[in-house]
């Protein structure tokens, strides 16, 4: 399949404007400019294109809720690409950077934005500053600033750098650390979408970097033709992207409904190692439940639907993969630790939550834990469930809940003393039973 | 210093982007870092000013976030991914070998300022494990060869400086 999304495989230049243009740069987004805003979205909504940012929330029906009386409107690019095993964003804003561009001035023009704001994590600083030069020659033809192609409507595009830290990925504290206070996430709703619920707390529509990436070839090609592309429920192609034991790492666009085996063995040639079968994958980072990888689910279309069906969930499509081998109680610590360090400490369940998952999980791994420590660390875990402001404390028991689950056994050799890891002294806890 | 001449226009830059000057927070704390290198207490107090906000708020959001200095770092500020995707492909082994090679510490900087090593969170370059974070910009594909050899030429670059000054 031609890439859609990934172009840049095949056009090495075309994240610059000028090569861009030669690609046909630029057209989807003066093909919506001569349809009605409505009419955009009405699109959007037909093609079935879903939130690539991990939530697979309709994008058309997203810009739909935007109150068309609002004097004031935005829409804020989330390229705060921080799960890990992501790293798909990354490739698109470093080398095609013109097609996320098109993109959000399309989302801005459907919803009659007054401006757009990408909010790039600190870490892609010199992406950032690439993309502020894209953006000025986008600007020079008149496709972004005032009076856009002539008419009445204008819309500026500013450029935002994050400074480290994984929840300013939730929409809520993106828009809070926009606005200069803490990164950590409002009380929804009111929804980004609403008034009250935005960037500086008008109607905001926020979008990942791949979904608007998206949108240029479903406006100028139609919703119907891109449905024909994946499944009726995940249309569309999507990047996934390979990390930790697999032969190629790196990231792959393809249909959804793609089958496991069709990625892992035909495209990235199985695992890592030679003589080494799988056995585990975290098909959504850190964040969602981490599944035993069988050769039983291999024929399975990867779709939305197909991965919560196996326990988990797509997300964002990047795909941690292990070995045979693999310790997953270390896995899950390594998780734990994650969580408790990326954890904002606004509301108490996440805040704590997370602080005694890694103590429990330091505990059990240096040898220390019982079978006692595994009842709390499950019941720690389901309390978390549910309960926070937004969905970091519910993540952050994804691992634990899902190693449990499905490796149990391994946790038990820990607590019964056949095995132990040896910690850095600062890694250590205090023991008290 | 951010009253100096050289970054008014910086400023006013940074200021165009947002409705509210509260907004600048965030860019004007990275000025602040590149003019005097780290945040020391005077920086946080120029950006509240700028910002015309309390210092105490600025240094909560220095205070929050991962990139800002809030203590001097070596010229060569090092922050090594050791999260799982990294981990799976050898970070653990990687960010310990690099630490003794240094003869540091998490977080230790070098008796010559020149290198600090720390662990950080995932960067998003999972596939190019083991890697790391230099300054802002990325190293990848590493190995403790490539890393010597780096470190080497860091040092000796340092070395000749000195014998010109």
């Amino acid at each position: 399949m031609e890439n859609i999304l990934l172009r840049n495989r095949t056009i090495p230049e075309i994240g610059t404007f000028e090569t861009y243009l030669e690609h046909g740069g630029w057209e989807a987004f003066k093909k919506a400019f001569s349809m009605s805003p409505d009419e955009v979205i009405q699109e959007v909504l037909n093609s079935n294109l879903r939130g690539r940012g991990g939530a697979g929330f309709s994008t058309g029906r997203k810009w739909s809720f935007i109150p068309k009386d609002a004097e004031r409107k935005y829409v804020v690019v989330n390229a705060d690409e921080s799960e890990p095993g992501t790293f798909k964003d990354r490739e698109l804003l470093e080398f095609n950077a013109q097609q996320v561009i098109e993109g959000a001035m399309i989302a801005a023009y459907a919803i009659q934005a007054t401006a757009v704001y990408i909010y790039f994590r600190g870490e892609f600083w010199d992406i950032a500053h690439n993309f502020e030069q894209e953006i000025a020659k986008a600007r020079e033809a008149n496709l972004i600033g005032q009076n856009i192609l002539g008419g009445d409507w204008s819309c500026e595009f500013y450029t935002h750098l994050g400074a480290g830290a994984y929840i300013c990925g939730e929409e809520s504290a993106m828009l809070n650390s926009l606005q200069g206070l803490l990164g950590q996430p409002r009380v929804k709703p009111p929804f980004p979408v609403m008034k009250g619920g935005g960037l500086y707390y008008e109607p905001t529509v926020v979008n990942n970097v791949e979904t608007l990436a998206n949108v240029p070839w479903i406006i100028v090609n139609g919703a119907d033709a891109y449905r024909a592309i994946g499944t009726p429920e995940s249309p569309g192609p999507k990047i996934f992207c390979l990390s930790g034991h697999i032969a190629k790492a790196g990231n792959y666009e393809i249909p959804l409904g793609t089958t496991f085996r069709e990625l892992l063995y035909d495209l990235a040639g199985g695992p890592q190692h030679e003589g080494k079968g799988f056995k585990a994958l975290l098909p959504s980072g850190a964040s969602g439940p981490v599944i035993p990888l069988t050769e039983d689910m291999m024929d399975t279309p990867m779709t939305y639907e197909s991965l919560v069906e196996l326990g988990s969930v797509l997300g964002s499509a990047s795909f941690i993969v292990m070995e045979e081998g693999t310790d997953m109680v270390w896995a899950a610590y390594k998780m734990a630790q994650f969580f408790k360090h990326e954890s904002c400490g606004k509301c108490t369940p996440c805040r704590e939550g997370t602080y005694w998952l890694n103590q429990l999980m330091t505990r059990i791994i240096s040898g220390q834990g019982t079978m006692r420590d595994l009842e709390i660390l499950e019941n720690a875990a389901t309390q978390m469930q549910g309960k926070s402001l937004c969905a970091l404390g519910e993540f952050a028991t994804s691992p634990i809940l899902g190693t449990l689950k499905h490796y149990r056994a391994e946790f038990e050799a820990y607590v019964n003393g056949e095995k132990q890891k040896e910690l850095p002294a600062s890694k250590t806890v205090a023991v008290a039973h | 210093m951010l009253q100096d001449e050289k970054y008014q226009e910086q400023i006013q830059r940074i200021f165009a982007k947002y409705p509210d000057k509260r907004s600048a927070v965030m860019p004007l704390l990275y000025l602040a870092q590149e003019a005097y290198g780290w945040l020391p207490e005077e920086a946080l107090d120029e950006v509240a000013e700028l910002c015309d906000i309390d210092p105490t708020q600025v240094k909560s959001i220095a205070g929050f976030y991962t990139m800002y200095r809030e203590t001097p770092k070596g010229k060569y500020w090092l922050q090594v991914c050791t999260d799982l995707p990294c981990a799976l492909r050898g970070a653990d082994q990687f960010y310990e070998e690099l630490k003794a090679y240094l003869e540091v510490e998490e977080g230790g900087t070098t008796e010559d300022g020149l290198f600090t090593v720390e662990h950080v969170m995932c960067l998003a370059a999972c596939d190019r494990a083991p890697m790391l974070q230099c300054n802002f910009h990325y190293m990848e594909n590493l190995d403790m060869d490539k890393m010597r050899a780096w470190i080497e030429e860091r040092r000796a670059e340092a070395r000749e400086k000195e014998q010109k000054s």
